[in-house]
């Protein structure tokens, strides 16, 4: 205990340093800056040659293993889909719930990637946006083998087989797709909510929670002004940027929260907030007053990808999963818990059959989730929801500081 | 060969500082001289106008920081001494039990403690709920989302490396010596001003050392408990690194708030007289 004392601490860092010292500790950070002066190299990669994709997966092998990092509560506790796909194909996983924000996840990647080491995932799960965007300008999804994808190319949903980010399904295969909305805490709000205006008014001064990523609360602030979102221009950013601004300042928001909004309201912290539709179904079913809806004014609509990152351990038996999750009955044991809009559109079907066979309780939740506008949205619904801002990197740089000066004032 | 031994004794302990401190500042510092963004790379620009525009975009938050810091030092100093003398005078047989409970939540991770502190503090939850339905709070009051959950949260996470040095310098003075003060008519009071506190100065120096600097830097507390107007610097830091993948001003809000820390604890040794402070702890 008695070496704990402090004064050599104190000693060592108040006396002066002589210069003999001072000289080596130049020495020693000349040495850092030839490490670091020759920057941090660029990477942009041209798309990947036919050839080039066939001869990698020609030299790939099954390994027997797969390591998927996914988001939270985006699968069933007891992972019935993956020991099933653990059954069928004797291919063992381990599941991580290492995902909580894309910008977060791709911050931490970026470093590791660049340096051409391995994440240690075979798969990872990142929303249709700027990193995901970046993942592939940087070349660090691999692009996937389209001879492995027969569920996929059988079941999946014509929308979810065209998407603008990746066309040709070369880098991704969608996971889930959910619609960013507003719920509200019945215990606390009495009215029905219907309109985005809901989240201006000052009658829930200090309880209304609004999302921190600049792409969530930016689309929100056009939205309310009108302007979609997908088409939206500079001068929009900035007036969407002064909406936002004012509502800060009239004191309404809370806080600018990342994923435990959804704590907050479920407590009674915030009376109402920007949601993800899946998250409040779960808390519904957990018996919580939580209530979801899509503003009038329109929603946005996202889908999380499914990606096998570069320099990972087991391509091949992470395609074999990946296709998998595209059997209807795996797709549907897998949406009856995330509850978000599931590619495979057959799992409507699925889900009403389920009903007939159950009855009471479970057979209500069925058909409700069956009927649900939100996990089988139709084409009068998708036409409600709008897209992301689709940003280049120049664009990114304009985007980014007109909402977090207000998410991060 | 043996006037060497001491310099290779000394060898690993240099090539750690090498690797892991001086090479990544140096890295750190180059970083934060270049230009570009994430998906061209960076290119050393010598643009020094890094550091005006990271400085000048987030000096509110910065302020903030200290102030935060600040605040919570002082509340942890508050609260730490007379536990740390509690502990030290009364603690008699019990004291390592007393410094295990004291430690004991620090087991558990320090994310994880402070969003505990979100639930525990909910505007309905056990404590103001309760207090809420006894009509002893307004029902519109809030901790949460406020400075002073913020302050609080660092006053908490931070508290035993405030309690500890100070527990160390107060365990190392003789009772003798507070005797003998009073045997020549001091009061305890006077004894206490002008035997104890002098003697347990070092602790008190570190202890302030080891809390403001990890307190104003921290981004957790701030995330957690802090509303709409908490941002600290470590929050701008990690937006500017993870979220906007902008190196540079990373970099250089890193090296301003170092370079600040360091004038801020050479000032607070000058005032606070180190060399009184150590010949103190040498008698």
């Amino acid at each position: 205990m008695d070496r704990l004392h402090t004064p050599a601490l104190v000693r060592g860092m108040t006396q002066p340093r002589t210069r003999r010292d001072a000289f080596r500790l130049a020495g020693l950070s000349a040495a850092g800056l030839a490490l670091a002066a020759c920057g941090v190299q660029g990477q942009k990669a041209a798309p990947p040659k036919p050839d080039a994709v066939k001869d990698f997966w020609a030299k790939q092998k099954k390994n027997g293993k797969v390591v998927f990092a996914n988001w939270p509560e985006y699968m069933p506790e007891d992972h019935g889909p993956l020991k099933k796909f653990q059954q069928e194909t004797g291919i063992s996983y381990e599941y991580k719930e290492d995902i909580n924000e894309n910008a977060e996840f791709f911050g931490k990647a970026d470093p590791v990637l660049r340096a051409g080491q391995s994440l240690g995932y075979d798969i990872v799960v990142m929303t249709n946006g700027i990193q995901l965007q970046h993942m592939i300008e940087l070349g660090y999804a691999v692009a996937l083998d389209q001879s492995r994808m027969p569920n996929f190319q059988a079941n999946a949903g014509a929308k979810y087989k065209e998407r603008s980010y990746d066309p040709g399904n070369v880098y991704t295969m969608p996971y889930a797709s959910g619609v960013t909305g507003i719920a509200y805490n019945t215990k606390y709000v009495k009215d029905e909510l219907t309109s985005i205006e809901a989240l201006f008014d000052a009658k829930y001064e200090g309880r209304v929670g609004m999302m921190a990523d600049a792409q969530e609360i930016g689309n929100f602030g056009m939205i309310a002004l009108g302007v979609d979102p997908e088409k939206s221009t500079e001068d929009d950013w900035k007036r969407a940027g002064e909406k936002l601004k004012a509502q800060r300042e009239a004191g309404i928001v809370r806080k600018y929260y990342d994923q435990n909004y959804i704590d907050a309201v479920s407590r009674g912290d915030v009376w109402l907030t920007m949601a993800w539709s899946g998250d409040v179904f779960q808390r519904q079913l957990a018996g919580e007053p939580v209530k979801f809806y899509v503003p009038e004014e329109g929603g946005t609509i996202w889908t999380d990808n499914m990606l096998i990152p570069k320099n990972a351990a087991n391509p091949v038996d992470a395609m074999t999963l990946m296709d998998y999750f595209y059997k209807p009955e795996i797709a549907a044991e897998l949406d009856e818990f995330i509850q978000f809009v599931t590619p495979v559109p057959a799992v409507q079907d699925l889900l009403r059959k389920k009903a007939e066979t159950a009855s009471g309780e479970d057979k209500q939740a069925l058909l409700d989730m069956a009927d649900s506008p939100l996990m089988f949205p139709t084409e009068a619904d998708y036409a409600k929801l709008r897209n992301y801002t689709k940003l280049t990197t120049a664009q990114e740089q304009v985007f980014n500081p007109i909402f977090q000066s207000i998410t991060q004032a | 060969m043996r006037r060497l031994t001491p310099y290779l004794l000394a060898l690993p302990g240099w090539m750690w500082l090498a690797i892991f401190l001086v090479v990544p500042l140096a890295a750190m510092a180059s970083v934060s001289l270049q230009t570009g963004n994430v998906i061209d790379g960076f290119v050393m620009t010598f643009s020094v106008s890094n550091y005006g525009d990271a400085i000048g975009g987030y000096s509110t938050q910065l302020v903030r920081s200290l102030v935060y810091g600040a605040c919570a030092t002082v509340a942890m100093l508050v609260i730490g001494y007379p536990v740390a003398y509690w502990i030290a005078f009364k603690g008699g047989s019990r004291k390592s039990v007393y410094l295990f409970l004291l430690l004991l939540p620090f087991f558990v991770s320090f994310v994880l403690r402070t969003i505990s502190w979100g639930f525990l503090l909910a505007d309905d939850g056990v404590l103001l709920g309760t207090l809420k339905s006894w009509g002893l709070l307004p029902a519109g009051f809030h901790v949460l989302a406020t400075a002073f959950a913020v302050v609080a949260g660092l006053t908490y996470n931070w508290l035993p490396f405030m309690i500890l040095p100070i527990y160390v310098a107060l365990e190392r003075v003789d009772p003798r010596v507070v005797e003998a003060a009073q045997d020549l008519y001091a009061t305890r009071g006077a004894a206490f001003r002008k035997v104890v506190l002098p003697l347990s100065l070092p602790g008190v120096f570190a202890g302030v050392l080891m809390t403001f600097v990890p307190a104003t830097a921290d981004p957790v507390n701030a995330q957690v408990l802090g509303g709409t107007g908490n941002t600290m610097i470590g929050n701008i830091i990690q937006t500017e690194y993870l979220v906007n993948n902008d190196y540079p001003t990373a970099s250089a809000l890193s090296f301003t708030l170092m370079a600040v820390l360091l004038v801020g604890i050479f000032a607070y040794a000058r005032v606070l007289g180190t060399e009184n402070v150590l010949e103190a702890a040498a008698r």
